[in-house]
């Protein structure tokens, strides 16, 4: 087995300089392995820090000490010290990040937010399209939307289009914050389709999900947050 | 001509470890009153990067992009230019002449006001052709076909180009001014609030725009805004200043999600949700 994500002894706290100073610690060294075609679910309180360690697996956070290795190809890269641009070209291609919540510029139709990062990697557009229109009918986003700005979408179709695009290109790691929060039973049930394909495929994936339903179906591993 | 926010794509990002700067800013200060310019500032700038600098109206951000776009001579410091045609440039060290000439090819500059970067009182063909002849196309045929190229590019009707921009509403003379930019194919660009002038609705069309152009033609981008929307959909790393100085650094979605120093975070916080 291929370890993918290392997580080794990371600390995160929050120091709230415009309200007084508040501090309070999050992660205390927190350590967590994950290997290829393996889905670790995190599990823990609300505020236990299961979304600002996903976030610090997307150097979206950063951390204070310790270290977060992900797998790119044959090396090991430490994002919380590599480059910003080291980071950009890791997140194209080796590490995606499904939230609920979809940002869009206004006018971009949804076909086009869906293909967005597959195109970037050079991929051939038809091809890009014939994958964003097979995940998008597969997540029941009617057709006569497609063409249309995500923009005005309910929250739930918004949501849709959101995931579709996380799935398009298949990252070898997979970082997912409750992609299936406040989706109806059916939709649920195709999230988790594409969750074990992505793992089929050898994707290592980490992920946050409230749905008991959704969470036996794709866990190979439940993590407690604060026993890390 | 279409893409999202999230993140800007980075060009050949396949490359990105044995690049080398394209700009090297070393120690860069420039002061007109204790506390009013901008002090010891350095970094570098990689080819197809988007560098965004952001911080309140004064806080140096204007002054740092003039001194970096050899337009406002530094107190001190060091502005290192890897020249397509004249290789590595220490800036102020080299003639006048050599940053005029930057400036009219490797370089584009688009300015807050449409009306400091175009001329007014001739037809928008004439502002794309200018820049061209600058750089020594000489026949009319091909610099008119040219013209219309970059018109259509920055979506202006090509039945337009024997209008002068003063017929143009705000946000099409923006569009011209970057077209007229671009049209000597530049590899760097300094923008100063490109958006600052324009109704919301007008900003979307021209951040989409701006957002293409440059991950298709792999620009560096040195961006001054103060609105961090604008820079979050643009910038892949951020310089937050203040006062002057430089107080935080770092790839723009960590910046802004989860920004360190006290005046950031009172800069993130005070941004009304919608």
């Amino acid at each position: 087995m291929t370890t993918m994500i290392d997580v080794r002894g990371v600390e995160k706290s929050f120091t709230l300089h415009n309200q007084g100073g508040a501090s309070f610690s999050v992660l205390e060294r927190a350590q967590l392995q994950v290997a290829s075609a393996e889905c670790v679910v995190l599990h823990g309180q609300s505020g236990a820090g299961k979304s600002t360690l996903l976030k610090a697996l997307y150097a979206n956070y950063a951390v204070d000490g310790g270290s977060i290795e992900l797998r790119d190809g044959k090396q090991m890269v430490d994002i919380t010290t590599a480059l910003p641009r080291r980071i950009l070209a890791l997140r194209e291609r080796t590490v995606g990040y499904v939230s609920q919540f979809l940002r869009v510029i206004p006018r971009v139709p949804t076909l086009e937010v869906v293909m967005q990062p597959l195109l970037d990697l050079g991929v051939e557009r038809a091809v890009c399209q014939a994958k964003a229109e097979d995940l998008l009918s597969r997540l029941n986003v009617p057709q006569r939307l497609w063409s249309l700005s995500p923009s005005t979408f309910s929250g739930g179709e918004q949501q849709r289009v959101n995931i579709a695009r996380g799935f398009i290109v298949d990252y070898p790691i997979l970082l997912l914050d409750e992609p299936t929060a406040s989706l109806d039973a059916s939709n649920r049930k195709v999230v988790v389709q594409l969750i074990n394909e992505a793992k089929a495929r050898g994707a290592a994936i980490v992920g946050i999900f409230h749905d008991e339903d959704v969470r036996e179906a794709v866990a190979d591993r439940l993590v407690d947050i604060r026993a890390l | 001509m279409n893409s999202i926010c999230e993140q800007p794509a980075m060009l050949n990002s396949d490359d990105w470890q044995d690049m080398e700067p394209l700009l090297s800013v070393q120690n860069l200060s420039k002061f007109y009153a204790p506390g009013k310019g901008c002090g010891n500032v350095s970094f570098d700038l990689y080819p197809g990067e988007v560098l965004g600098i952001v911080g309140e109206s004064g806080s140096g951000k204007s002054t740092l992009l003039n001194s970096l776009s050899a337009r406002l001579v530094p107190d001190e410091g060091h502005v290192i230019y890897r020249s397509e045609q004249f290789g590595e440039l220490d800036l102020y060290q080299g003639e006048e002449s050599l940053r005029r000439q930057l400036m009219r090819s490797e370089w584009g500059i688009v300015h807050q006001h449409p009306r400091d970067g175009l001329r007014m009182n001739v037809s928008a063909g004439a502002n794309i052709g200018e820049r061209l002849m600058a750089v020594g196309e000489r026949h009319y045929s091909e610099i008119r076909q040219r013209a219309i190229e970059w018109l259509q590019a920055v979506e202006i009707d090509a039945s337009r180009i024997d209008d002068r921009p003063s017929q143009f509403s705000g946000g099409m003379q923006q569009r011209l001014q970057i077209a007229r930019n671009l049209v000597t194919h530049p590899r760097l660009i300094f923008m100063d609030e490109p958006t600052g002038g324009l109704d919301v609705s007008v900003q979307a069309r021209l951040l989409d725009l701006l957002r293409n152009l440059v991950a298709q033609l792999g620009l560096s981008v040195i961006i001054v805004t103060h609105d961090l929307a604008v820079a979050r959909l643009l910038a892949h790393r951020l310089m937050v200043m203040r006062r002057g100085e430089v107080v935080e650094t770092g790839l723009t979605d960590q910046v802004l999600d989860d920004p360190q120093h006290p005046y950031t975070q009172l800069l993130v916080s005070s941004i009304l949700q919608n």
